[in-house]
């Protein structure tokens, strides 16, 4: 009786985790197929639930299409912007909070936790009226400042808890031995912590390539591929479309599988607190 | 153990960027966000806005939706993040595995999640002919249309349920790896079945970590945007997609704004009522 029920708990528990999985895993499978199906099977009825042939068809129409590679291109270079800056602005803070105690320090703390508990993305429209004062408005360099809105209480927080997990002694060691603060800096802490910077860079291009509301809200001509994608759906065919979602997609896939081992701690860090 | 050391200057060195920064592209921007819904075009203080945006025809559905997308989305997001978490954190094997295969939605945004879903639910999609081929229907069935309002959400929610469940499931993963196992060994000492070991052991040391789980994802439900735009049209209004159609539309900052404005305090209610409600005593933290 008890090795039965055992038994059933066994099935119940790997069923279930097989199911989560398929769960997560088909629509990403059906949406690779779309974007490898013609548009006239696309559009048939009766279609077949896999399809018939795969083809190249609508892919290269979507990445053909008027646009589609300069958006992409701004995407990219948008989302590198976002990571420079973002960097170069919350490294430091994060550098200071993980190493130094001052007053203050769970005010800042709190307020970049408190950042975290509003719609940032929302800020755009403001943010639209001001770029337009300041020349900023459908720029990339706009658009950027914006994503890193929204990426620095991250930067922040991870990169404090990567300096948190260096020893202080082995700088103070180094600058013993002559060196200056920011050559111990540079010589020790640095090479230790460049893994979970680049880490923490690839989740930043992720926030900046997948985000809709404020690219939309702040460019017109220059867009990016999502905003792109969004000003042009209501006239797009499903193929473009598949296209388009596979597209969109398919970086964020490689990135995450890269940074696994790391995704849970920064998210940990980066939330739970 | 790292030391910490008094060099007063140097951090705020250190920070002024970061807090120049936020000042500069969020407090500005949210105060902004204020002064702009009360403001009249030519100046001066007014209410005619607000006026506007609550008789709007579309401002009592686009407040529903909202509230009602949030509160059908939230719980199956919980529940389905909970049974995910427990499952990795049994670590069995394969336990590492499941995690980046659960974890990949984290990765794709909101929009490719909407075109995800839309190949699914298309006149002509996967789920149409899926039923087809099993002989269930012959025509397909409409389901994005204004005569199937509850299938419109529907399509809207199982998309967001699927897109966003992984950021539940990491922050209550990270919680219960948290849970020190002595407590889970006691319980089964005592003889404690797996529901009450989940029920008096594991969700009240969980508490911290589902109210931030709680307040990250009401946060975002409430920006719903990219599944609405994609999956709706302007058929299933909510209030971030009102926001964003004033403004980028009609081109009416004031009501725009008046959106954004609603939609943050709404949030700040939010967080504030669930740090209220579910405030962890410390003895229940500490004493089992």
């Amino acid at each position: 009786m008890e090795r039965r029920k055992r038994g059933l708990a066994q099935v119940l528990f790997y069923g279930g985790a097989l199911l989560l999985a398929i769960w997560t895993l088909l629509p990403l499978l059906l949406i690779t197929l779309a974007a490898f199906t013609s548009r006239s099977e696309l559009y048939s009825w009766p279609r077949s639930f896999l399809p018939r042939e795969l083809s190249l068809e609508s892919f290269l129409y979507f990445a053909k299409a008027h646009g589609v590679m300069e958006a992409t291109l701004r995407s990219i270079l948008v989302a590198l912007l976002t990571i420079l800056i973002s960097l170069l602005i919350g490294a430091p803070a994060g550098y200071a909070l993980s190493r130094f105690r001052f007053r203050g320090r769970e005010a800042f703390r709190l307020g970049i936790l408190m950042t975290r508990m509003f719609p940032t993305s929302l800020l755009a429209i403001p943010l639209a009226i001001m770029y337009i004062n300041l020349g900023l408005y459908d720029t990339l360099l706009g658009v950027s400042l914006m994503h890193v809105t929204l990426a620095l209480p991250f930067v922040v927080l991870t990169t404090a808890s990567l300096f948190m997990k260096i020893p202080y002694d082995l700088e103070e060691a180094a600058l013993t031995l002559g060196c200056s603060r920011l050559g111990a800096f540079v010589r020790i802490c640095l090479p230790m912590v460049t893994p979970g910077l680049v880490a923490a860079a690839i989740f930043t291009f992720v926030v900046s390539w997948n985000e809709v509301y404020a690219s939309s809200v702040l460019t017109l001509r220059n867009r990016t591929l999502p905003a792109h994608i969004m000003a042009t759906l209501e006239a797009s065919p499903l193929n473009f479309r598949f296209a388009g979602g596979f597209f969109m997609t398919l970086p964020a896939l490689v990135f995450i599988f890269i940074i696994r081992k790391r995704l849970l701690h920064m998210w940990g860090v980066a939330i739970n607190k | 153990m790292v030391r910490i050391l008094r060099k007063v200057q140097l951090s705020y060195l250190l920070l002024a960027p970061t807090l120049l920064f936020l000042v500069l592209f969020f407090f500005v921007p949210l105060v902004q966000v204020v002064g702009t819904a009360f403001r009249a075009r030519g100046g001066g203080f007014t209410l005619a806005h607000w006026q506007r945006l609550f008789t709007d025809i579309h401002f009592p559905d686009a407040l529903k939706n909202t509230l009602l997308l949030a509160l059908l989305i939230i719980p199956a997001q919980l529940v389905l993040a909970f049974l995910a978490a427990l499952i990795i954190n049994k670590q069995g094997r394969g336990s590492t595995a499941l995690l980046y295969i659960y974890a990949i939605p984290l990765g794709i945004s909101d929009l490719a999640a909407g075109l995800i879903w839309l190949s699914i639910f298309t006149e002509r999609g996967y789920l149409n002919s899926l039923l087809q081929n099993l002989g269930f229907i012959e025509r397909p069935i409409l389901y994005l249309s204004s005569r199937s309002p509850q299938w419109l959400v529907a399509a809207v929610v199982i998309t967001e349920v699927w897109r966003a469940t992984p950021l539940v499931m990491v922050i209550l993963l990270s919680g219960l790896q948290m849970i020190a196992k002595d407590y889970l060994e006691a319980a089964e000492i005592f003889g404690c079945s797996w529901w009450q070991k989940v029920r008096l052991v594991i969700l009240p040391l969980l508490k911290p970590s589902i109210q931030s789980a709680l307040i990250m994802r009401t946060i975002l439900a409430f920006q719903v945007f990219g599944p609405i735009v994609v999956l709706a049209g302007r058929l299933l209004p909510v209030l971030a997609s009102e926001s964003f159609h004033w403004y980028a539309i009609i081109r009416h900052e004031y009501i725009a704004s008046a959106y954004a404005l609603l939609l943050m305090v709404l949030s700040v209610l939010v967080t504030w009522s669930y740090l209220v409600l579910l405030r962890t005593k410390e003895e229940q933290l500490g004493v089992m």
